[in-house]
């Protein structure tokens, strides 16, 4: 732990902290579900199997680009590795670079600061102004592509209601998988649409406002969103999870899907 | 009914100094304010502390009240228990003056430095309108009472003293973004605060609209949105391409 700050004398207390209250849990926390998060993620999108039982396909593999996919949204070209290679780097840098989950973070992973009024952990300290972090500029650039791939899970939901009949052709219904592949949709639509990126880009750039009633109304309702820009990311986070499992577990044999109709 | 507390109060200046208890009772509906001027009034006359309003509104008496920065005359004694021992200490970012009273005026000499408001022409008609829809987003800013906990609370500064030449700290970026969007004004402020304001060294970790005493969302109504304004002018490729190629 540096001592930079008391190199400059300021007087008063050179303590790293004088507060009393838990502050280390909510890094504590963080690290715990953001690493379970990436553990998990990282084996579902490279196991390669168990990622599609008709009619529901894990979020992790759409849209599943490779020819060779137990179910191909676009066929672009044959992929030998895990399809989720193909399209997760858009999710993956969207989160990464998300205005919230840098402070998730920076706090939690790299201590800069672990918590307010607590020392930062590194002696020196540059922000986002140089390389790498400064890559975290093209926020926005994620938006575009996550957003992309939010709309064909939307089109995974919608698919979800045609189930294949015995005879090989295919009938409408509804079973639980539906219901949790549109939850899904929609809590990742929750966190896009709820994002600072996409508040500058609707309206929150210009200086008039009033000048441009229809942006004026998409920057309002986006920026009442955004107030619950972090419960979305979380929510979202774990649901995009749990979607993988069901759909994992449905496939390997472990559970069966509930079928309303 | 009174309840007795210790108060481990910072002394002491830039030659060195120390914490001291005192143990006092406080009255109902005490904050923490009144019970630093009981000490003052009874064990200490000399114990320095700043403070005007007691209202909350002109920013003097900020302090850090267990490690926490918090405004001294808007922090009930009824949020410690009884018994309890609480620590006072001086805003931690600025030098130290005496006991409780930090030279602030980093903050004023950041402040000076802000370009200024620059008013579009007028229309036709010889006036300036302005919109209440485009006010009321500014107007937030407005509410800043000059406090400067966000500047304490800062880790760019307050745990890098080297950083304090190249970053105007939370408060200022407040104050930008009330001028940058200004429904009347023309100034285009995103190379300073690219460059002289160092927006780039905040990573938004949010600890300035923690402690903000008005609740301004300094980090995603301020801070956020500038960012955003910067990335238009110097980090985004296609804006940057089409700027080239309209000669802008
Ligand atoms: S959000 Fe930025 S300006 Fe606010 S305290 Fe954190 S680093 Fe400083
Ligand atoms: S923005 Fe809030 S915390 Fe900062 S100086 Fe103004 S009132 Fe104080
Ligand atoms: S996704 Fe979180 S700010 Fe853009
Ligand atoms: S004395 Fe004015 S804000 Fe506390």
């Amino acid at each position: 732990m540096s001592d930079q700050a008391v190199a400059v004398n300021r007087g008063g207390p050179t303590d790293k902290t004088l507060r009393i209250d838990a502050w280390w849990v909510e890094p504590a926390v963080t690290v715990g579900m953001l690493s379970t998060f990436l553990i998990y993620t990282t084996w579902a999108a490279l196991v390669n199997e168990h990622y599609y039982v008709a009619p529901y396909l894990s979020p992790f593999y759409s849209p599943c680009l490779s020819t060779s996919c137990a179910h191909v949204t676009l066929g672009l070209f044959d992929w030998p590795l895990s399809p989720a290679i193909l399209i997760l780097w858009a999710p993956a840098g969207f989160r990464l670079t998300c205005y919230y989950y840098r402070k998730a973070y920076y706090r939690s992973f790299w201590m800069s600061p672990p918590a307010c009024a607590v020392r930062d952990g590194h002696a020196q300290y540059s922000g986002e102004t140089r390389f790498p972090l400064l890559m975290q500029n093209l926020h926005r650039y994620f938006f575009y592509a996550a957003t992309l791939v939010v709309l064909f899970l939307w089109w995974d939901a919608l698919l979800a209601f045609r189930f294949p009949t015995t005879d090989g052709g295919s009938e409408f219904g509804l079973g639980l998988g539906t219901l949790v592949l549109i939850a899904n949709a929609a809590f990742l639509s929750l966190y896009s649409f709820s994002c600072h990126s996409c508040r500058h880009l609707c309206g929150g750039g210009l200086d008039v406002l009033s000048q441009s009633p229809l942006r004026l109304k998409l920057w309002r309702q986006v920026s009442r969103l955004n107030e619950n820009h972090m419960l979305f990311a979380w929510i979202s986070l774990v649901g995009v999870m749990l979607t993988d499992v069901y759909v994992r577990f449905i496939s390997m044999g472990y559970i069966s899907d509930v079928r309303f109709f | 009914m009174a309840s007795e507390f210790t108060m481990r109060v910072w002394r002491g200046d830039l030659s060195g100094g120390e914490f001291k208890d005192y143990r006092v009772e406080a009255q109902e509906g005490m904050v923490v304010l009144d019970v630093i001027h009981t000490i003052q009034a009874t064990q200490a006359p000399d114990l320095a502390v700043r403070w005007n309003c007691k209202a909350g509104k002109c920013g003097s008496c900020s302090a850090e009240i267990n490690g926490k920065p918090r405004l001294l005359c808007m922090t009930r004694m009824n949020l410690f228990e009884p018994g309890e021992t609480i620590t006072i200490s001086p805003i931690k970012t600025f030098p130290l003056l005496r006991d409780l009273v930090t030279d602030v005026s980093f903050n004023y000499e950041k402040a000076k430095k802000i370009p200024a408001l620059k008013l579009k022409a007028k229309e036709a008609d010889g006036t300036r309108r302005m919109y209440q829809d485009d006010v009321d987003r500014v107007q937030e800013f407005h509410k800043c009472i000059e406090c400067f906990l966000c500047q304490d609370v800062c880790h760019v500064i307050r745990d890098h003293e080297d950083n304090k030449p190249e970053f105007a700290g939370p408060r200022s970026f407040v104050r930008l973004a009330s001028l940058e969007m200004h429904p009347l004004d023309e100034e285009d402020r995103r190379e300073f605060l690219k460059g002289d304001a160092g927006l780039g060294y905040c990573n938004i970790t949010k600890c300035c609209t923690e402690v903000c005493p008005e609740g301004i969302h300094i980090t995603d109504n301020a801070i956020i949105p500038l960012k955003e304004r910067v990335v238009d002018a110097y980090y985004d490729p296609v804006v940057w391409l089409m700027n080239k190629l309209t000669g802008k």
